[in-house]
Order: structure tokens, then C-alpha cells, then sequence
């Protein structure tokens, strides 16, 4: 048996423990029954009173869950002003991400904009200018829908190889969230677009000024103006009190703080559309304009922050598949590497351009496994391995990485990710 | 293919006006923008100079403005600092293992460049260049880009004359074709492999983070002890604590606001870090150019060899015009005109021990 670190909880684990613990009984002559102390021992919190309701206002999470958390990378940036940190996707389960621990990505640090100063400027190819305030936007009728975000540089540090060790890392520039907003469509008719208009600019309030050229056609498409997210008001860090969501775009173009959408006639073909956010080739040219995040899986339990405790036995595979072109239409898992496939659980409807979570229950025998998993989507696309990638694109990419991911997981339980042939 | 018929985004760009979406009929909510709100905030340049102001500036003033505003982050010649960006150099390295792209490098438009300075630089004091110095300064970004000699001006009338040496570096997102066997697919299922070797291991790389739980968890029941230990301490922190209970509260909470245009380059409580400025935990009554293990620029080093200390006057001298009061300072802040906002900042930067 492997080494059972805390009390047993499966049943056949508690009945070898009860064994052990009557076999000392028997030899030590103790007259009282055996069993766990946790049920046979009245506990403190079965005896005295818990917290009252005013103790929390707006609760956070439990002590005991305070390892879940975001994290940072410290060497990737000059300064964590303008820089980024990962969900921790290890630790979650089901689809959405809480707003409380969904990643950030700054430019220029999390400004605090209050809805009272805020305003949207409408201008360009249209027929008249117009300026919103918040309470304006209220008065929109508004939609809600589940999207995910993805940095474009989710998995980037590991595009020449397995460089950082768990699924937040590698993968957690992502979160998942239900959004209150407008269709951008709905505030661009009310300022009433002229003919020729053929892209908008859309920018932020903070001193990044960040601003991304998006085609009209999609702007008028399923692109919103949002302030609510899961519910409540979105998180200084996301935002409050207005950003756009761009569906199954690179996370960038999702401007925080929006403040001005211009309709132009040509893109502006800023910092963030030119010297970043475009990918780089083998030869040295670079693909821009590359807007859309391509089909992508991963397996956030085993990986190696959330290890195998319980030994061999039943074990719950279980990862999140996402596409920005549609829907997941099944995910297939791996245990050997790649030998063979087994098709993953998929758990509820696929939402549009949302996380979709994926099981795969087996019994385990405790021997090591390669864990993988590969997305489908409903355009047909079937992720690709890094190699495949590395063939088309080279080692130079930063963006875009959606290989297949591979933790080996080891007869101890503990993962790690790894590259294999 | 069928499938392909919804992955053909954006080839027709303004299909979708000219198949004329239904006229909403408008609500009638926001109002006009007025002709100075929208000049205020319309101020993105495109590659073909639509939206550059009149102005110019020269290579020669582009290095002492570089000098003052840029330099801290990016270097003196554009070479970069740390992990700031570089400006400058890796010219023909887009084809090599791990390209640097730079402005003269990789940038296709300059008017990229223009706009960003104009618009997000400097870095913690943003938007506070006049044309001429935004000008001026992406002169002399050309020009430590070998792209413009040293007598070189820069202005609106001769913008677009200057060539960007991989203007035709990009092309337009091609995945659908280069990648168009990712689509093909009924991948295999069974024995499609006789063999799996690890070819990488992340662990041997060893650069993850260690992990950490949340920095300030909800007070618990262990951590108690240690509180009463320190309680029992003999009282030594008294008297700096009679002294901060003399503060002004409200100053200190003016200074925190103020504190925010600091915040880019200094940090400051438990946990500070030296960053592009150093630590300012004590920095009032502290020794000029003391700070533990930051690099302090000459003119720093000669102010702690004169034996200079950091008090009410030195501080509000310093914070008013920083380059003015500290020749040579690499501090790029322009300073605190108001003498409230100095003594607010003072203030609050005197509570941190």
C-alpha cells in the first residue's frame, strides 16, 4: 500500500486501518471500541457556536482554501505593474473561474475608476459623437453570456520546451466568467455608423492607453460592453466598472476600462497589434491580426500542483477544453503517452467560446502514466502536439501555444510536466 | 468544406454593413461629444500620419530628453534596463533563436512608436510630453537605431519618409491555410504508438515558483502565540510609535493618494522590494543613498559621501524638482509642484519605519 499521508477516507482504507487499529487494541487490552476520533470524540464545533452573520460582509474563501490563489512568475516581467498572473485552474473544478482568483494582466497597473467618473466616447465614422456615463449604459438592454478570456500568451513559456512545473502556469492565463453587458452594436447604432466604416479602434482609461483595431464585423457581432461579471460588478483588476468582451479572442483585445470606441476606416496598427501580439516565424516574418485562440485542452487534476494523495484505486482525471472559433465537441484523454486514446466525459452543453469540463474516472494501479488530453471543436479543428506547431510555426512564436500538454505522473503520485517523443 | 464556411472571419471586412444590418431604432441615450472632448481623447496616429500634431524635434534634444524621461528603464542608448524593453539593436535576429525586437528591429510603423510614447510614456507619468518632445525623442530612437544620422530632425512634414526596416515583416493571420491539416482530422485512437520517451522535463529547468499561500491568510489560532510574544517585548517601538501618532491621520491619507505617482518605480511596507527606485521604508531621517543593496546613480553616491541626510527640507526640495535639486539623478519624475503634496507624501512616506 502507498503511503497514506492524512486519515484514510476511502472505505476499504478506513476498514485496514480499523484492522490495524483493533489488532493494537486487542494487544494492548484497551476496553473501548476502535474508530475515528473525528466521529467517536464529540468535536469543538458540534459543542460551541460558529461566527454570526455579520461577521463578513463579503466573505472571501475559508482559511483552510488559502493556497488558491493567483500567482506570479517574477522573472518573466521588469515590474508587476505591467505584468500578469495565472488562475489557479488546478484547484477549481466545474467551468466558472471565480472573479476573486481569475488572472490580471496589466499594462500599467489596476487603476481605480469609479462609476461616477466614468465615461464611453463614441466617435469617428459616425453620424454624431456621443458620450455615455454609466447610468446611461444601465439603460441599454442587456444580455448575458458565458465567455472565456485567454491571454494570447497562455502556455507561451513553453513554446521551446517544458519549462514551468503546473497547470496555473502553463495554462492559467485564462478564467471563465458570466458577463452582464451591451452589444457593442447596439451603443455604435445609437451613434449611427457611416458608410465606409470598416474597422473601430477601441481603448482603455489607464495610462497604458492600451487599444486594439478589431474588424467592424465582428464589432457587430458578438462583442460586448460589459460591467457585471458572474453576477457582480467586475473586479477593479478587471476592469470596473466597464471592459469590452471580444468572444474567442486573444485576451488583449478585451480592453479594460474602456473608455473610447472609434470607427475608423483602417486599423491603427498600435503597440499591442505590431510590436507585441503578433507571431513571429521560423524566417523571421510575423503573423498579425491573428485574433482568434484555436482549440485547446488541458488536464488540471493529476498535474503537479495537484498531485495524486490516495494512491491506486478510483481516480478522477479531469481538465478544461476550450475553443475561440465555436464549441467543444469531445476531448480525448491519454494515460500512456499516446499509445491510446479513451474519449474524455464531457459534462453538461458546450457553451459558445466558454471552458468546457471534461472527466475521465479510472482505476488506477499505481503504475506511472503520460497524462494527456485533445480537444475537438465544432469547426472540426482537433489540437494539435507542440511539435506539430513547432513544424509550421518554429521556436520563435510567443503566442498561441495550444499543443497538447503532457504531465507524467509518477508511481508516487507526484506530476510533472514533461515533453516526450 | 462546410466546416470552413463560419472560420472565414473578417476576409470580407464591411460585408456586414453591406449586407445592412436592420436600423435599430435608437433610445436616444448619451449626448454629443463636444469638438474639444473629442480632441482631448482622439489622439491614436496611423501609420499613414492621420492624427500626428504640427511639431518636430532633433536627435540632439532627443538624447537629454531621452536622458531624463526614458533612460531609467531603458537605457541610455535605447540597450534597455533589466527586463524593460530594449529599444535599440537586433537588427537581422528575426530569423535567429530568440529574435530581439526592437523599434529598428521589428516595428513596422512609426507611427507606432509616436503614439505610444505620446500616449503611454513615460512609464508612471504618462501623457505629460509636449509634441515636440514626443518628436524628439522617437528621433532619437531612430537614431540609436542607426536609421537617422545625428543631425537628423523629426517633424510632421518629413514622417513619413522615414523607411522602418521590416515594414514588410508581417502578413495577414494565415492560419486557416498553413494550418489547415489541424482540420482534417479523425486522429488515432489505438496503437498509435509503439514507444513514449520524456525528451524535456520541466523540473530540471527548476524556474517555478515556490508556492505560497495568500501573503496576509485570515488571522488563525497558531499564529496567536506569537502575537502575545511580541507583546511581551520590551516596549522599544514606543517611541517611534508617540511619533507617528503625531502625524497629521488626514496628511497621511492625502500622502497614500499622492504616494500613487510614486508607485511605478518605488515600494514602500512589509514585503518592499527595490524596483526601478529603492525601497523608502525609513526613508525620512535616513542617510542619502543609504538604501541596502540599490544601485544609486553618482549623484547619489556623492550626497551620501557629503554626509547628507533625508529630512522636511531635503525631501521637499528633492520632491519639487528632482533633476533640479540632484544633478544627474536617473529619477525621471517631473516632481510635485504643490508644497501640500510634498508635505502630504512626506508625511505618509514617514510611516514606514
Amino acid at each position: 500500500m502507498t503511503d497514506q499521508s492524512g486519515p484514510s477516507t476511502t472505505r476499504r482504507g478506513f476498514m485496514k486501518a480499523g484492522l490495524a487499529a483493533g489488532g493494537a487494541v486487542a494487544a494492548g487490552g484497551a476496553a473501548h471500541a476502535a474508530g475515528d476520533p473525528l466521529i467517536t470524540e464529540v468535536q469543538e464545533w458540534a459543542q460551541i457556536t460558529g461566527e454570526g452573520v455579520d461577521a463578513t460582509p463579503y466573505g472571501l474563501p475559508i482559511r483552510f482554501e488559502d493556497d488558491v490563489i493567483r500567482r506570479n512568475v517574477p522573472w518573466l516581467t521588469a515590474d508587476p505593474i505591467s505584468s500578469i498572473n495565472f488562475t489557479p485552474i488546478h484547484a477549481l473544478d466545474g467551468t466558472i473561474t471565480p472573479q476573486g482568483c481569475a488572472f490580471e494582466r496589466h499594462h500599467s497597473g489596476a487603476i481605480e475608476l469609479s462609476k461616477g467618473d466614468y465615461r464611453l466616447m463614441i466617435n469617428g465614422l459616425v453620424d454624431t459623437p456621443l458620450v455615455f456615463t454609466y447610468e446611461d449604459l444601465e439603460r441599454f438592454p442587456r444580455e448575458n453570456h458565458v465567455y472565456f478570456c485567454e491571454c494570447a500568451a497562455n502556455s507561451g513559456m513553453e513554446w521551446a520546451g517544458a519549462q514551468l512545473n503546473g497547470a496555473q502556469f502553463t495554462h492559467g492565463m485564462i478564467h471563465n466568467m458570466e458577463y452582464t453587458g451591451i452589444p457593442l452594436r447596439a451603443i455604435l447604432e445609437e451613434a449611427g455608423i457611416q458608410p465606409g466604416a470598416t474597422w473601430v479602434y477601441v481603448e482603455g482609461a489607464d495610462a497604458s492607453s492600451n487599444g486594439r483595431s478589431i474588424p467592424l464585423e465582428k464589432a457587430l457581432d458578438d462583442v460586448l460592453v460589459a460591467f457585471k461579471a458572474n453576477g457582480e460588478a467586475l473586479r477593479k483588476e478587471h476592469g470596473y466598472p466597464v471592459r469590452l468582451v471580444v468572444p474567442g479572442w486573444e485576451g488583449n483585445m478585451w480592453v479594460k476600462w474602456l473608455r473610447r470606441v472609434e470607427v475608423t476606416d483602417a486599423p491603427v496598427e498600435s503597440r499591442e497589434e505590431t510590436s507585441k501580439y503578433t507571431d513571429t516565424l521560423e524566417d523571421g516574418t510575423a503573423r498579425k491580426w491573428t485574433w482568434e485562440m484555436d482549440a485547446k485542452s488541458v488536464v488540471t487534476s493529476p498535474s503537479p500542483q495537484s498531485p495524486i494523495k490516495h494512491g491506486p484505486g478510483p481516480l478522477v482525471i479531469t481538465g478544461l477544453a476550450w475553443s475561440g472559433r465555436g464549441t467543444i465537441t469531445g476531448v480525448d484523454v491519454t494515460i500512456d503517452g499516446g499509445k491510446t486514446w479513451q474519449k474524455a466525459r464531457m459534462d453538461g452543453i458546450s457553451l459558445n467560446k466558454a471552458l468546457h469540463r471534461f472527466y475521465l474516472e479510472i482505476e488506477w494501479d499505481g503504475s506511472e502514466m503520460f497524462l494527456q488530453s485533445r480537444a475537438h471543436d465544432s469547426t472540426g479543428y482537433v489540437q494539435p502536439t507542440k511539435n506539430q506547431l513547432r513544424e509550421v510555426r518554429g521556436l520563435n512564436s510567443v503566442y498561441h501555444n495550444n499543443g497538447i500538454q503532457t504531465w507524467w505522473v509518477k508511481a508516487n503520485g507526484e506530476a510533472e510536466n514533461v515533453e516526450i517523443s | 468544406m462546410s466546416k470552413f464556411r463560419k472560420l472565414v472571419i473578417c476576409t470580407a471586412l464591411g460585408s456586414a454593413l453591406a449586407a445592412g444590418p436592420a436600423l435599430a431604432e435608437k433610445l436616444g441615450l448619451g449626448r454629443p461629444a463636444t469638438a474639444d472632448e473629442i480632441a482631448a481623447w482622439n489622439l491614436d496616429v496611423r501609420p499613414d500620419g492621420t492624427g500626428l500634431p504640427e511639431g518636430s524635434g532633433s536627435v540632439e534634444d532627443g538624447e537629454m530628453i531621452f536622458s531624463e524621461n526614458c533612460a531609467v528603464c531603458h537605457g541610455d542608448f535605447a540597450e534597455g534596463v533589466g527586463n524593460w524593453p530594449k529599444l535599440a539593436g537586433g537588427m537581422d535576429t528575426l530569423d535567429h533563436e530568440d529574435p530581439l525586437k526592437t523599434v529598428g528591429s521589428y516595428w513596422p510603423h512609426l507611427s507606432t512608436a509616436w503614439d505610444y510614447v505620446n500616449r503611454s510614456m513615460p512609464f508612471g507619468n504618462a501623457q505629460s510630453l509636449e509634441p515636440d518632445d514626443v518628436y524628439a525623442i522617437v528621433a532619437y530612437i531612430l537614431y540609436s537605431n542607426d536609421l537617422v544620422d545625428d543631425d537628423f530632425v523629426l517633424s510632421k512634414d518629413n514622417f513619413l519618409e522615414v523607411e522602418m526596416p521590416n515594414a514588410d515583416g508581417f502578413i495577414i493571420d494565415d492560419r486557416l491555410e498553413s494550418e489547415a491539416h489541424f482540420w482534417n482530422a479523425e486522429p488515432c485512437m489505438e496503437n498509435c504508438k509503439d514507444s513514449v520517451e520524456v525528451t524535456m522535463r520541466a523540473a530540471v529547468l527548476d524556474v517555478t515558483p515556490e508556492e505560497e499561500a495568500a501573503a496576509e491568510p485570515a488571522a488563525t489560532e497558531e499564529a496567536a502565540p506569537v502575537e502575545t510574544a511580541a507583546a511581551e517585548e520590551p516596549a522599544a517601538e514606543e517611541p517611534a510609535a508617540a511619533e507617528m501618532a503625531a502625524v497629521d491621520p488626514e496628511l497621511v491619507e492625502k500622502g497614500e493618494k499622492v504616494f500613487k505617482k510614486c508607485k511605478a518605480c518605488h515600494q514602500v511596507g512589509e514585503g518592499a522590494k527595490h524596483r526601478t527606485g529603492p525601497i523608502l521604508n525609513g526613508v525620512v531621517g535616513r542617510a542619502i543613498g543609504a538604501a541596502e543593496d540599490f544601485k544609486y546613480s553618482k549623484a547619489f553616491d556623492e550626497a551620501a559621501a557629503a554626509g547628507q541626510v533625508w529630512d522636511n527640507d531635503t525631501l521637499a526640495a528633492f520632491l519639487a524638482d528632482p533633476r533640479g535639486s540632484m544633478k544627474g539623478t536617473k529619477m525621471s519624475f517631473a516632481g510635485l509642484k504643490k508644497e501640500d503634496d510634498q508635505k502630504a507624501v512626506i508625511a505618509y512616506l514617514s510611516t514606514f519605519k
